[in-house]
């Protein structure tokens, strides 16, 4: 028996794939727990527009979620990332594309005909894709209790990994909170099919369909671990970059402000860490999507070579 | 130098905007930073587990009000920072305009006096203008910052005359520059003007790779510095021929 503790992406993620690897598994979720910070996230899967800040390690691994995902939940969108600037941040743009790979430069419109006359550029990254969390994470759930995985309360059973972001801080003392400010919009003038995101050299911004009309704007960060309702400020940048990128937004609804923390090590690097006898999923920073699975893969790998639990 | 701290080091780095605190620690490293610069403003005292990250540099931490828009909110935010910190240093920003970023003159002013009154060590980030640098030092800066451009803009030195004036009104005043620095090149030539330090953030946050350019950026402070130093021959509006050449036509001036 193998307990794990969160039920978020990270910690629905490794239960999955240890259990489509013969583990039992068993998901541990206090009732009183908030909501798990991949309850807020984009649901991009961008490897190769994370690759402007991240190391290639993300980028190469990060490749292939996509296909999990698609393997493992409905509706993921393949539908590209496509990026733009403003136009006096133009060298915002060329920076972005000499940072990236697997892209190609489009006319934005061609790609969202929402878009006409607005941008006269823009970098397509056409292997990216996107999900909805709450649906994927709900898809995920149903999977793993239609195969007999139990979600339940009190002490773990068995042998505990720990995929409880950055409630696990006790344990892991380098683990540290990014904050992330986000909001949703319901603009059902505003058509696009596919992530949009905006360059800015102070808040870059994305724009996430959601379909019927939602979008997802977010995320701001900041070195805090202040987990409180989003400030004004984050509003207004948020909303100014949606305003920026289709005016069509300002007339629609805010239905959603929510702010979470993102766990992050120091490297910002997603880690299986041992800490005793527990194994610790943390450290997911901006890639919890992006990334799970392949941590969810590597945990499977490290058990196999325990003899308990080698098959 | 610095009030009264003997920095070697005359290139400051800012912490924000880096891939991770991992390549910022690098990127300190190797550049050899003795002064590393931090927000307070948008972070406020949540903060702890990247100001921790910062501690563990070694470097010494100038606090700044980035993001402040009105005296009393800087005013605000010094203390705060003092008390996060434990320092009086201050790196003083009031922010007349949200998107060119440039610095209130008056609001600066204000609060300088406020703070220098009540034991801060200022240092503000001002524009190169003459007057209001001696309000400044009137008001206790010991000393000045002027941009070399605006915040982020990296065009490097956009007012070398107003910069080389500023110099030479103040011989006495440690003067940083702050801001708008994007190349090595610039802030080399920042230093054979005779300025005392640079302080940059994005050029080497936002750099491919931040660390090569961190120490890139410490080499060439450190040859302007040397250069300054060392005494640099004028220009000349033509060769000097290091023997007479005859039978040349005469030049007119």
């Amino acid at each position: 028996m193998i307990s794990i503790l969160g039920s978020g992406v990270t910690g629905l993620c490794a239960a999955t794939a240890l259990q489509e690897a013969g583990h039992t598994v068993e998901v541990i979720e206090p009732r009183d727990s908030p909501p798990p910070a991949s309850w807020l996230a984009g649901g991009m899967l961008a490897p190769f527009c994370e690759g402007e800040t991240a190391p290639q390690v993300i980028v190469a691994r990060g490749q292939t979620a996509v296909d999990w995902w698609a393997a493992h939940v409905p509706d993921v969108a393949r539908r590209g990332t496509l990026v733009l600037s403003a136009p006096r941040d133009a060298a915002e743009l060329d920076r972005f594309a000499r940072a990236t790979e697997g892209h190609g430069w489009v006319a934005p419109d061609m790609l969202e005909p929402a878009l006409s006359g607005r941008f006269a550029r823009g970098l397509f990254y056409e292997a990216e894709a996107h999900l909805d969390p709450r649906a994927a994470l709900t898809a995920l759930r149903g999977g793993l209790l239609t195969s007999g995985c139990v979600f339940r309360e009190g002490a773990p059973r068995g042998r505990v990994i720990n995929c409880t972001g950055i409630a696990a801080r006790a344990a892991l003392r380098d683990l540290r909170a990014v904050r992330g400010e986000m909001l949703e919009l319901h603009a059902p003038d505003v058509v696009l099919s596919r992530t949009v995101r905006l360059l800015h050299p102070r808040f870059p911004v994305y724009i996430v369909p959601r379909g019927a009309g939602r979008y997802m704007v977010g995320a701001t960060m900041v070195e805090s671990d202040d987990a409180e309702g989003i400030t004004a400020r984050a509003a207004m940048e948020l909303l100014s970059a949606a305003y920026t990128v289709h005016p069509g937004f300002a007339e629609g609804e805010v239905i959603a402000t929510a702010a979470g923390l993102r766990p992050a090590f120091a490297d910002n690097l997603p880690a299986l860490r041992r800490v005793g006898d527990v194994i610790h999923i943390n450290g997911m920073y901006r890639h919890g999507f992006l990334m799970a699975p392949a941590l969810a893969l590597d945990l499977v790998s490290l058990l196999a070579k325990e003899p308990a639990y080698a098959h | 130098m610095f009030y009264d701290r003997d920095i070697k080091n005359r290139l400051m780095l800012g912490t924000a905007q880096y891939p991770s605190p991992e390549v910022l620690r690098a990127a300190i490293a190797a550049s050899d930073v003795e002064v590393i610069t931090v927000s307070l403003r948008r972070e406020g005292s949540g903060g702890a587990g990247f100001r921790d990250i910062l501690r563990q540099s070694g470097c010494r931490i100038l606090p700044n009000t980035a993001g402040c828009h009105t005296a009393r909110e800087a005013v605000t935010t010094a203390h705060m920072a003092r008390e996060l910190f434990g320092t009086n240093w201050i790196k003083l920003e009031v922010i007349g305009h949200a998107d060119t970023l440039q610095p209130d003159p008056f609001g600066l002013v204000e609060a300088a006096r406020i703070l220098c009154a009540d034991g801060f060590e200022v240092f503000p980030y001002t524009t190169e203008d003459l007057i209001v640098g001696e309000k400044l030092v009137e008001a206790g800066c010991r000393v000045l910052m002027p941009w070399g451009a605006p915040i982020g803009s990296g065009q490097g030195l956009r007012n070398i005359g107003g910069l080389r004036a500023m110099r030479a009104h103040f011989p006495k005043v440690p003067l940083i520059v702050d801001a708008g620095i994007g190349a090595p090149s610039q802030a080399m030539l920042a230093m054979e003007l005779g300025f005392d330090g640079v302080l940059l953030n994005t050029a080497v946050a936002k750099a491919r790779d931040p660390v090569a350019m961190a120490r890139a950026f410490a080499q060439a402070v450190t040859a302007g510095l040397d250069a300054y130093r060392a005494g640099l021959m004028p220009a000349r509006d033509m060769a000097q021929a290091s023997t007479p050449v005859f039978g040349m036509a005469e030049l007119l001036a």
